[in-house]
């Protein structure tokens, strides 16, 4: 259940962002989440609804865009995507592989109303 | 509609305070180790044979990651070593800034090993990073040998791997050779140690190793 950590994580991140001068309402915040993150996307879209009720962004929603695991296989040049637990190439069975995606946990955009105003 | 593009880590603040622990264990020529496992794998009864073999040789550090007690902090001081015992009410794993305030209280300068026994649990703990130089997962043969595979992500992190009670091999339903190769088939460059803390089996290598590992450090 760390999920409820990694949702105030994003709710700083999302704090920080906005310029103070910025009044417009969040509508949605774009997080990048991969198959290896460790979160479960359904956890974090319920702790986030639970820490944003109060407060100024409730009415943003996570915008969830899941990433697969993907490897490229240095020995046979095949970049695969992996489903199960095994590290390995799931062509030629090599464990010499570099792992290209699947580990995101990031906040990638912000989407805000055009009702705001923003002054200097 | 407006989009601010971000494109931030959202443990980036973790990791910042992560390097910052990891820069001044290394500053102080302190090896660290984050030892992980799921409840009861036997974390903290490795750690007192640890300190019963190593203490004296090494100067050890300890920093205890529970939900609740102080029940670990207890058994380890009485080696008579410095420990501090974080309790996170709650909190499934321990983060950074928690282990940042938990070396604070501890003299660095007097250290030549930290050992950080984090809160019981094989998912969580495998995201945060806390400024070890690395990550040691205890797994258990009365875990079964199929723990690899469902929690692949503290295997693939971890460098070491201690599979621990293999005194208890012929009572339970776990293949020894079975367990060890699904975690190398997620992470084959493990090294593993077999330990039983009830025999003492494998304590003896495994303190070397460590004992080596501080000392180059």
């Amino acid at each position: 259940m760390h999920e409820l950590s990694i949702a105030q994580s994003i709710l700083d991140i999302v704090r920080e962002s906005i310029p103070e001068t910025c009044s417009a309402e969040v509508q949605s915040i774009k997080v990048r989440l991969g198959a290896l993150s460790g979160v479960v996307p359904e956890s974090l879209d319920f702790c986030f609804t639970a820490i944003t009720g109060d407060t100024s962004l409730r009415q943003a929603k996570l915008n969830i865009e899941r990433v697969e695991t993907q490897l490229h296989c240095a020995k046979c040049g095949e970049t695969s995507k992996i489903k199960g637990p095994f590290f390995l190439c799931p062509e030629c069975g090599s464990h010499d592989i570099k792992l290209i995606s699947g580990t995101e946990l990031q906040v990638v955009e912000i989407e805000m109303a055009e009702n705001g105003s923003e002054t200097q | 509609m407006n989009i601010i593009t971000i494109e931030r880590k959202v443990l980036e603040k973790n990791d910042e305070i992560a390097q910052l622990n990891r820069s001044a264990l290394k500053q102080h020529g302190v090896f660290s180790i984050n030892l992980v496992s799921s409840p009861g794998s036997g974390k903290t009864s490795i750690l007192e044979q640890t300190l019963g073999i190593l203490r004296g040789r090494l100067r050890i550090g300890v920093i205890e990651g529970d939900v609740q007690t102080d029940f670990d902090a207890q058994r380890v001081a009485r080696y008579q070593v410095p420990v501090i015992q974080i309790v996170t009410n709650g909190g499934c794993h321990l983060e950074a800034r928690l282990v940042q305030d938990a070396m604070a209280q501890m003299d660095l300068h007097q250290l030549d090993l930290l050992v950080i026994e984090n809160v019981g649990n094989l998912v969580c703990p495998a995201n945060y990073d806390l400024g070890e130089a690395l990550k040691v997962v205890v797994v258990s043969t009365t875990e079964g040998d199929d723990k690899p595979l469902k929690y692949p992500g503290m295997f693939r992190h971890a460098s070491i791997l201690i599979i621990n009670k293999i005194d208890l091999l012929p009572y339970v339903n776990c293949n020894l050779e079975a367990l060890k190769q699904n975690a190398l088939n997620i992470n084959p460059s493990l090294r593993v140690f077999e330990t039983s803390c009830t025999t003492g089996a494998g304590i003896l290598e495994w303190c070397h190793w460590l004992k080596e590992q501080s000392a180059s450090s």
